[in-house]
Formats: C-alpha cells, sequence, structure tokens
C-alpha cells in the first residue's frame, strides 16, 4: 500500500512537474537572452488554457473527433499564444531594450496584470470548464491508477522538451539565439537580426507555456483568469533552482518543483503544497543563488 | 567589383568630436591599412562602417548602395565581415559551432522547419558545416573544431576570429589589429593568410600597429589622427611622410 501510494505519488509529481518546466523554460529563455524576468509570462500559460477550452469546445460542436480537436487547439492555442508574446515583447519591452532593468521588470509586472484583466474581462470571472470526455479513462494495477491524460501530458510534454533541445542545440536559430544570449553585439555583426531572436525566444517561450495551459486545464478540468500567478510563481522558483538562463536546469527544476509539491501534499499536508515551492525558492536564493546549473557552467544558456 | 567608399564621415560623442571628414576607399583585391596613434578613432571608422554606431555625416557605400544606417546584421549580409581588437568569440561553443553562426544571414530555415528536421533543413545544415569546416582549414583550424573557443591557445582564438568572418562568405574583410599578442613567427604567418584571403577575391582593410605587418601587405595606408586623415598614400611614401612621423613621435 505503502509503496503503491509512493508510485501513484511519484507518476503525479512527474506530470506536474513536466508541467512546470514548460513553464520554467519561457522564463528562463527570456532571461538568458535579455537578462528579464518577464514576470507576464504566466499569462501567457493562461491564455493558453482559455484559448485551448475556447477551440476545443468550438471544435467539438463542429462535429470533430475529440482528439483531432485536442490537437488542433493545441497547435493553434500555442500559435496564438507566440503571437500574443511578440506582441507583448514589442509594445513593453522592446522600447526598453536600453532602459534600466528595473524599467523593464516593471514593465513586465504592469503587463501581467494588464493582461490578466483583460482575460477578466472578455471571459468573464467564472472558471471555465474543460470538456471531460476527451479526459477519461485510464490504467488501473490495484491502488495504482494512471489516467489517459497523464499519459497524454507526459508524452506531449517529453515531445516538446525533446524538440526545444534540437531546436536550441541543432540549428541555425538554436545556434543564433545562443550567440546572441552570449554577445548581441557580435552576434549582429555575424550576421543575427537579434530583435528577431529575441522576438522568436518570446514566441517560444509562450508557446510551451500555452501547452503547458491547456494540459492544465484537461488535467484539473477547469480554467481561471487568475490560473497564470501561483503557476507561474512556482515555474519561476523552478527556474531559479535550475539555474535562470539554463535550459537543461529550468527543466530539472521544474521536474523537482513538481515532485516536491505532490509528495509534500501526499505525506505532509495538502492545505500547505504551494509553500513548498516558495520553501525552496528562498532556500536557493540564500544559499546557491545560482542554482544547480548556474552561470559557470552557462552553456546551455539561452 | 567590392568596393568600399567611405565618404567625409563626421563622428560626435556629445562634444566629442571622434572623427573628422574621413573620407577613403578600399578597391577590389587591395589590402588597405589603418593607422594612427593610440586614441586616433580607427576602432570607430569599423564601428560606422558594420553600423554598430551611427555617423553624424556622411556616407559609407559599400558596392554602389548606401550602407549607412543599415543595422549591422545588414550590413554583414551585403558582405562585410569584421573581427575584434580584443577577441569576442562565442566563447561556450566549439570553433565550428562559432563559424556556423556566421552563416546565420546565409540560411533560411525558420523554427517550424528547424523543429520537424525537414529535407530541406537537412540540406542547408550539411551546407553549412560544409562552409565552416572549410573556412576553419582555410586558417589552418581543420583538427581543433571540435573544440570550445575558450579552450584554445591564444593564437588560434586569433585565428578563430578570421575563420568565423570568412565563414560569413564575405566581399570585404575588416581586421582590427589582427597581430596584436602575436608572437613574431605567427606574425609572419598571419600577413601569408592575409595574403590567401585576397587570392579568394576578397579585399581588406585593417587597424594594426605591428608596422612591419602594415608595411609587408598594405597595397595603401590611410592615417588618422584625433579622428583627422593626416596622410594616405603607398607604404614608403607613409612612412616618409613628417606629419605622420610628427604624430607618432610627437613634436
Amino acid at each position: 500500500m505503502d509503496f503503491e501510494f509512493f508510485i501513484q505519488q511519484l507518476i503525479n509529481g512527474i506530470t506536474l512537474g513536466g508541467v512546470y518546466a514548460l513553464i520554467a523554460l519561457g522564463y528562463t529563455m527570456v532571461y538568458g537572452i535579455i537578462q528579464l524576468i518577464n514576470f507576464a509570462h504566466g499569462e501567457f500559460f493562461a491564455a493558453g488554457g482559455y484559448m485551448g477550452v475556447i477551440l476545443i469546445s468550438y471544435l467539438a460542436s463542429q462535429g470533430l473527433h475529440p482528439y483531432a480537436c485536442l490537437a488542433i487547439a493545441l497547435v493553434l492555442a500555442m500559435g496564438y499564444c507566440a503571437l500574443l508574446a511578440m506582441a507583448v515583447e514589442q509594445l513593453a519591452y522592446k522600447p526598453l531594450r536600453n532602459a534600466s532593468r528595473l524599467a523593464a521588470l516593471l514593465s513586465a509586472l504592469g503587463m501581467s496584470i494588464f493582461l490578466q484583466n483583460g482575460l477578466m474581462l472578455t471571459q468573464g470571472v467564472y472558471d471555465k470548464a474543460y470538456p471531460t470526455e476527451i479526459t477519461s479513462g485510464g490504467f488501473h494495477w490495484g491502488l495504482i491508477s494512471v489516467s489517459y491524460m497523464q499519459i497524454f501530458i507526459v508524452a506531449l510534454t517529453a515531445s516538446l522538451l525533446v524538440g526545444l533541445n534540437v531546436l536550441v542545440f541543432k540549428t541555425r536559430i538554436g545556434r543564433a539565439m545562443r550567440a546572441t544570449a552570449q554577445d548581441k553585439v557580435m552576434s549582429a555583426l555575424v550576421g543575427i537580426n537579434s530583435n528577431r531572436i529575441i522576438a522568436v525566444t518570446f514566441a517560444i517561450g509562450a508557446g510551451l507555456a500555452a501547452a503547458a495551459g491547456i494540459m492544465v486545464g484537461l488535467y484539473y478540468g477547469s480554467v481561471s483568469y487568475t490560473m497564470g500567478f501561483v503557476p507561474g510563481i512556482k515555474a519561476f522558483a523552478a527556474a531559479v533552482l535550475g539555474g535562470i538562463g539554463n535550459i537543461t536546469g529550468a527543466m530539472i527544476g521544474g521536474l523537482i518543483i513538481g515532485m516536491v509539491e505532490i509528495f509534500a501534499a501526499g505525506y505532509i499536508s495538502g492545505e500547505y503544497k504551494d509553500v513548498f515551492a516558495f520553501i525552496i525558492l528562498i532556500g536557493v536564493l540564500y544559499f546557491k543563488p545560482t542554482g544547480i546549473m548556474g552561470e559557470n557552467v552557462d552553456d546551455t544558456r539561452v | 567589383m567590392a568596393n568600399l567608399i567611405l565618404d567625409d564621415i563626421c563622428v560626435r560623442f556629445g562634444g566629442l568630436q571622434a572623427l573628422t571628414d574621413v573620407a577613403f576607399t578600399v578597391n577590389e583585391g587591395e589590402v588597405v591599412g589603418l593607422i594612427g596613434p593610440n586614441g586616433a578613432g580607427k576602432t570607430t571608422v569599423f564601428n560606422v562602417i558594420t553600423g554598430v554606431y551611427k555617423a553624424s555625416s556622411g556616407k559609407v557605400s559599400y558596392d554602389g548602395t548606401t550602407i549607412t544606417g543599415l543595422r549591422p546584421y545588414q550590413v554583414l549580409s551585403m558582405g562585410v565581415a569584421r573581427t575584434f581588437q580584443n577577441i569576442r568569440l562565442f566563447q561556450n561553443m566549439t570553433a565550428l559551432e562559432n563559424c556556423m553562426v556566421a552563416q546565420h544571414s546565409r540560411s533560411r530555415t525558420g523554427v517550424v522547419g528547424a523543429v520537424l528536421r525537414s529535407p530541406g533543413q537537412r540540406r542547408e545544415e550539411a551546407k553549412i558545416i560544409e562552409e565552416s569546416r572549410r573556412a576553419l582549414e582555410f586558417m589552418g583550424l581543420g583538427k581543433v573544431m571540435d573544440e570550445v573557443a575558450s579552450n584554445l591557445p591564444y593564437g588560434h582564438q586569433r585565428r578563430l576570429e578570421i575563420a568565423r568572418a570568412l565563414a560569413s562568405e564575405p566581399k570585404t574583410i575588416l581586421l582590427d589589429e589582427p597581430a596584436a599578442g602575436l608572437n613574431p613567427a605567427e606574425s609572419m604567418e598571419l600577413m601569408r593568410d592575409i595574403g590567401r584571403i585576397t587570392e579568394l577575391g576578397i579585399n581588406v582593410l585593417m587597424v594594426e600597429h605591428d608596422m612591419k605587418v602594415v608595411m609587408g601587405i598594405c597595397n595603401r595606408i590611410v592615417v588618422l589622427d584625433h579622428g583627422v586623415m593626416i596622410a594616405e598614400g603607398l607604404p614608403e611614401d607613409i612612412q616618409r611622410n613628417p606629419d605622420v612621423i610628427e604624430a607618432y613621435l610627437g613634436q
């Protein structure tokens, strides 16, 4: 019983950790390239969740197969959030590129409030329910149960993480991102349009966050306009834990935060589950501000 | 017809007049030396040409097109590459990757194609690697191409800067003190390399303090002092020019 409980928590932890990892990547990539903590990043996650439910409901009403609805909604929501992020970057961060970092940070906070309220005004203050028929079903081994949805989430997360690694380490866009992160002047002098690369970085980060938003909506069954805040901060904690600016670190940090949260909820108390991510954040900032894969091993920085 | 023309370039930083009416050309097949005492404005000239600084007045044209006001990446895609006085490699990337980055403006694949590894993307990637390898081998770095840049010895890092500039397939290359910190044997080798670069049909504008290098390979020399051109001509004439001697030695 105890062992089965442990395995069950492990599976839940991987699911949640993967979602945090996807969000954390957006923080870390943007930080790596322009040294800005994009506090509006959680809102891309929320926007993705909403876009997902809107599209899935619409497509389902057109009589499409649920999985086809999900796939199309996923792609479109990711695209939508990528465009949204590029617009935010253009509007709120690009004019402040040469201003102090504090100015850009405040602009990010303002953008976060703006986007959150925008979501509230357009979508209403009540939670929006995800269609549950897609999420039903699963495997059972004794007391361990794995829903199809969990399998879907883990598989999608894994493929997005692999895709991102390929993109960053094996392609010209990835090389340009790494070069821009290391030296903006020099990368411009070898022919890279850094503004474009920065926009692409925002777009990729927001696309991943949108995927996470849909998965969370499916997993918990609903989305709300405030949903971006807490997961956003937890993913930020994950990015710091992994070493902000470091892609591999964000993935590891996300998994750790997800695991800790699930295990703390399972073994200690569900009431306090949100606390542990922040204890970790404070602990990391206090004892090892560079995080697990901090700046001294920054060859994976983007 | 790689032809770089600077036309009455002035640069002011606040009250400081960094360059005043600088005008010279770099013609096809030429190696032009840009010399002058410290603070004369040599690197500023490079920064104006490559679009890092904006000229306060005057214009730079290349191949008959005005390039003043273009962004650095646009200048590079016109065919003007440069190296830095203090080495600015992408320290955490391998030698090969450093060169591959320089191929950015010569390749097209976007995010989606890159993730899906489309046949077009793979072909392009193969071409990028091929070009980068060729640039490294040209500079004698074929054996160390998988080394991380920061682990390379100083001389190799200097050569890698030039290899990276060559990897962008330029028609003109601007070298900022390429011989700085090199020993005499390495300087000799560098001069031979620059000769080989011109044989590729690339013309060279270089800032250099090592007079042996400058006098040895430059077809023409431009002398700056306090942002003003005080002489231009053949190496042997420059060596005898009283203004130049005065600028270097003081009165």
